[in-house]
């Protein structure tokens, strides 16, 4: 069984001092660790940004792809080898922008996936731009003037557009997030989690100082009840988002897997792909 | 006796035009007659005039024809549209209920058969196709038992009573339509017989997706349009038996994606598409040039350019599907030009894209795509499955030191890497759309850069593909050199049969690897021509500027374009030819 340590690789990361991305490096390293997975059945699918980077930092199988498409590609994967542990993750301009139809869609789709957003509420690879998480009035260089768009708020479209597994984390937290991630992986079917993971040189706003005022733990709502969706949702509405911990799951609902007409239990991959002479015949016979 | 003849059937889309071309084509194709069709429709579900044309003979057949012998008219429209297509001497049968006539200056006989009322009387209004079908069958003179086999095997399901129903729907219009015609003086149209051989009847389509269950392919990743769809459907039939699925997708660059990524984790995927798809596309696919991923994309031309003609013919993709990503990669881009070539070429595209590890675009147009066709048996004993360098299951990997990767990027001679499928044991490596090193990692040292972009370009010096170009040279001094791509094969060929017969000396080449383009192969084809006439379904001549571009010879080029959305004829050919020498350009 390999050990965290396994799971990391001599790549300095291109990170600013101090940024969140660090945390989520280092919890998804102990999150594969602690589930006993080997590096060789790991995949981490990554899009374009800082964060996208990620693939490149763990000692695992890592696809570093196009901006706002780690969804459909992690999802292709996990399709052609079951047995894969595959991860997904990038910013919050990737999964909320540029790849936000990919992530509504996922969601719905429901295919056994872990989706981890490094949300820092701005665009810091391109030095400094707004994202779809800045608040109203945020100034960036795009918006010299404070954003005159409103933030997405991306656990209660989650919640909207069904999905089985809603969780959030912030950077602070090394232990709550490596949890987070070991339940966002066992679940079975889609898992959101989103991780505020502040960008130390373009926000100085969404501070890890602002996250520690202005952040609640699920924890400390007594009674609260992650299998409740409407407790969910009342919940994130009340604190405008600002909470951590699994905000919902949904425990019942089938895999996309699950659901597929004639998938098997053996990976795609490892499955003939030739066809039997009797095959072929029968398939010709409704061109006669 | 007649060893050939034009039918065609016309309505409102939705009157069941397609089902009575179906059925009567699939009764001759049992018989053994070779059969040729083209849809004209609409990108509408109800209303709007839609026809099928199908050119019915007892040789091998591969066009449609300039003219018709019988119109089957459901509406007026349909008189209006197509009677000019008609010979003289030609029958249209149409529905009494409407009151049929004839445009002025048309010599054909009408016959007004109560399709609707007889279908009344069988008891279901909408089998006046099966009306029509009967009516048909009296003039081409087969048995209406032959009919019941084909009737059997579509309405199995729906019960014996809607069988009879049908069959006698179509008893009773070759009755009405006997009758009709003892008092009448025209033209045998009766069907030599045929050689009674056992043939398929599929369209381009079918053959593509047949292909790739046969090829290999156990994933799809694709979202509906004109004219592809029947290849997710398709799939979505048969792939389950073998333990696939089709995920229809949010997007095409979802699809896309997810098609890259089902190849990177080592399953054979496609996605399927046309013009307005395969631009969302473009920038994944310079990805998968980037990360060396096999992939196949199958792009069926219709007319654009955006929206445009989403039902009609054109060829106005070429120069997209080559150079429309960004950068430069590796691709391979095959056309098909016929449906059994759109067989063989599929099983071969996936062949390509793992030994290249690139994309391998599959090029057709809308009328290969969706003409069905006569097709020689396909045969098992010709698929065949290569992958290359693909580091097998059963292969163990030498350890990898502490953080070491694998070299999934590694040089070699022939540019092509050794290609490990995540899950492999000391196969970890990484891949990135950012310039990299031999084990992926990003990179961007200007000696590395230009050493990793000529590993992946040098890729496909060494392709060899079957046929890149089909050449029917028949003349070392040849008047007239006709070049085409795709559903063109066939007309070309009977055009050049007219020119032959004029006394010209003609010989066609038929371009099927469009890149990397078969430069030497076509010059010299070329050079054996006074005069390259090629033939396109586009405005600007977007092979002409490709064989300008490779080949050169600007002097001998000369572009015949056709973009009204209909495919070429066998006569306009001719035409363009005859106008060329004439007015003393050769």
């Amino acid at each position: 069984m390999a050990t965290f340590k396994e799971f990391r690789n001599k790549v300095k990361p291109n990170w600013c001092p101090g940024c969140g991305d660090f945390t989520v490096l280092a919890s998804m390293q102990r999150a594969f660790a602690n589930l006993g997975k080997e590096p060789e059945e790991v995949a981490i699918v990554s899009g374009i940004g800082c964060s996208g980077r990620i693939a490149g930092y763990v000692n695992s199988y890592g696809f570093h792809g196009v901006h706002g498409r780690s969804l459909p590609i992690a999802q292709g994967l996990k399709l052609a080898n079951r047995d894969l542990t595959v991860v997904a993750s990038g910013g919050d301009g990737d999964g909320f922008a540029i790849g936000m139809g990919h992530t509504v869609h996922a969601i719905r789709r429901n295919v056994d996936i872990t989706y981890i957003v490094m949300d820092n509420q701005i665009y810091g690879l391109t030095k400094g731009q707004t994202s779809p998480r800045s608040e109203m009035g945020f100034k960036t260089k795009s918006t010299p003037n404070g954003s005159i768009e409103a933030a997405i708020s991306p656990m209660e479209m989650a919640l909207t557009v069904g999905a089985g597994f809603v969780a959030q984390t912030v950077s602070s937290d090394l232990k709550g997030m490596t949890a987070i991630i070991e339940a966002g992986i066992k679940h079975k079917g889609f898992s959101l989690i989103n991780v505020y993971s502040p960008c130390v040189t373009y926000n100085k706003i969404n501070t890890y100082d602002w996250f520690k005022q202005n952040l609640t733990s699920l924890d400390e709502i007594e009674g609260y009840d992650p299998s409740n969706r409407g407790q969910a949702m009342q919940t994130l509405m009340e604190h405008s988002g600002l909470v951590t911990g699994i905000i919902y799951q949904n425990t019942e609902r089938p895999s996309y897997e699950e659901l597929i007409k004639g998938y098997k239990e053996e990976p795609l991959v490892k499955q003939d792909i030739n066809l039997t002479e009797e095959q072929f015949d029968r398939l010709i016979s409704e061109f006669a | 006796m007649i060893n050939q003849l034009s039918w065609k059937v016309g309505g409102q889309q939705g009157e069941g035009i397609d089902s009575a071309g179906e059925t009567l084509a699939t009764v001759l194709n049992r018989q053994g007659y070779f059969l040729f069709g083209y849809r004209h429709f609409s990108s509408r579900i109800k209303g709007g005039h839609s026809n099928t044309k199908i050119r019915i003979s007892t040789a091998p057949t591969s066009s449609i024809s300039d003219d018709l012998d019988i119109l089957v008219a459901f509406d007026q429209e349909t008189i209006d549209l197509n009677a000019y297509e008609l010979i003289d001497g030609g029958v249209i049968l149409a529905d009494a209920k409407f009151n049929p006539t004839v445009p002025e200056g048309i010599k054909a006989h009408l016959i007004a058969v109560p399709l609707t009322k007889i279908a009344e009387e069988v008891g279901m209004a909408q089998m006046k196709n099966m009306v029509a079908v009967g009516a048909s069958v009296a003039l081409l003179g087969i048995s209406v038992e032959s009919f019941r086999e084909v009737l059997t095997d579509r309405f199995a399901k729906k019960g014996q009573q809607v069988i009879d129903k049908n069959m006698d729907a179509i008893t009773r219009g070759i009755e009405f339509v006997k009758t009709e015609i003892s008092n009448l003086s025209i033209q045998d149209f009766t069907l030599a017989p045929s050689d009674g051989k056992k043939r398929l009847y599929m369209i381009g389509n079918d053959a593509i997706a047949f292909g790739a269950v046969a090829g290999g392919a156990r994933l799809m990743a694709a979202y509906p349009i004109t004219p592809s769809s029947e290849i997710m459907e398709y799939l979505i039939r048969r792939l389950p038996e073998f333990g696939g699925t089709v995920v229809q997708t949010e997007d095409e660059i979802a699809a896309i994606t997810m098609t890259i990524g089902a190849n990177y984790g080592g399953v054979r995927t496609l996605t399927a598409s046309a013009g307005p798809g395969l631009s969302l596309m473009t920038e994944a696919i310079g990805l998968a040039g980037m990360t060396e991923q096999p992939c196949v994309i199958i792009d069926t031309q219709r007319g654009g350019p955006s929206t445009g003609l989403p039902t009609k013919q054109e060829q106005s993709d070429i120069l997209a599907m080559l150079y429309s990503t960004h950068g430069e990669i590796p691709k391979i881009v095959i056309a098909p030009s016929s449906v059994e070539e759109c067989f063989y070429d599929t099983i071969e595209a996936f062949n390509l894209a793992e030994e290249y590890q690139c994309p391998v675009i599959i090029v057709t147009d809308l009328a290969l795509s969706l003409g069905k066709q006569t097709v020689e048996p396909l045969d098992y004993s010709k698929i065949e499955i290569r992958r290359g360098k693909l580091v097998t299951d059963e292969e163990e990997l030498p350890e990898l030191e502490n953080s070491e990767l694998f070299p999934r990027y590694g040089f070699s001679e022939d540019g092509i890497s050794r290609r490990v499928l995540p899950g492999k044991k000391h196969g970890l490596h990484h891949v990135t759309g950012v310039e990299h090193n031999e084990t992926g990692r990003p990179f961007e040292g200007a000696v590395n850069r230009k050493k990793m972009m000529d590993k992946r370009l040098s890729k496909l010096n060494n392709l060899s593909f079957p046929n890149p170009i089909h050449a029917d040279t028949r003349h070392e001094d040849a008047d007239i050199l006709i070049v085409g791509v795709n559903s063109t094969y066939g007309t070309i060929q009977e055009a050049m049969s007219r020119l032959e017969a004029d006394g010209l000396k003609v010989n066609h080449a038929h371009v099927r690897q469009l890149m990397p383009f078969p430069t030497n192969l076509l010059k010299e084809q070329m050079e054996k021509a006074k005069k390259v006439i090629v033939v396109e379904n586009n405005a600007t001549g977007q092979l002409t500027s490709l064989i300008k571009m490779n080949v050169g010879m600007a002097e001998k080029l000369v572009h015949v374009g056709k973009y009204d959305g209909n495919p070429f004829l066998p006569m306009e050919i001719y035409k363009e030819c005859k106008e060329l020498l004439v007015h003393g350009n050769v």
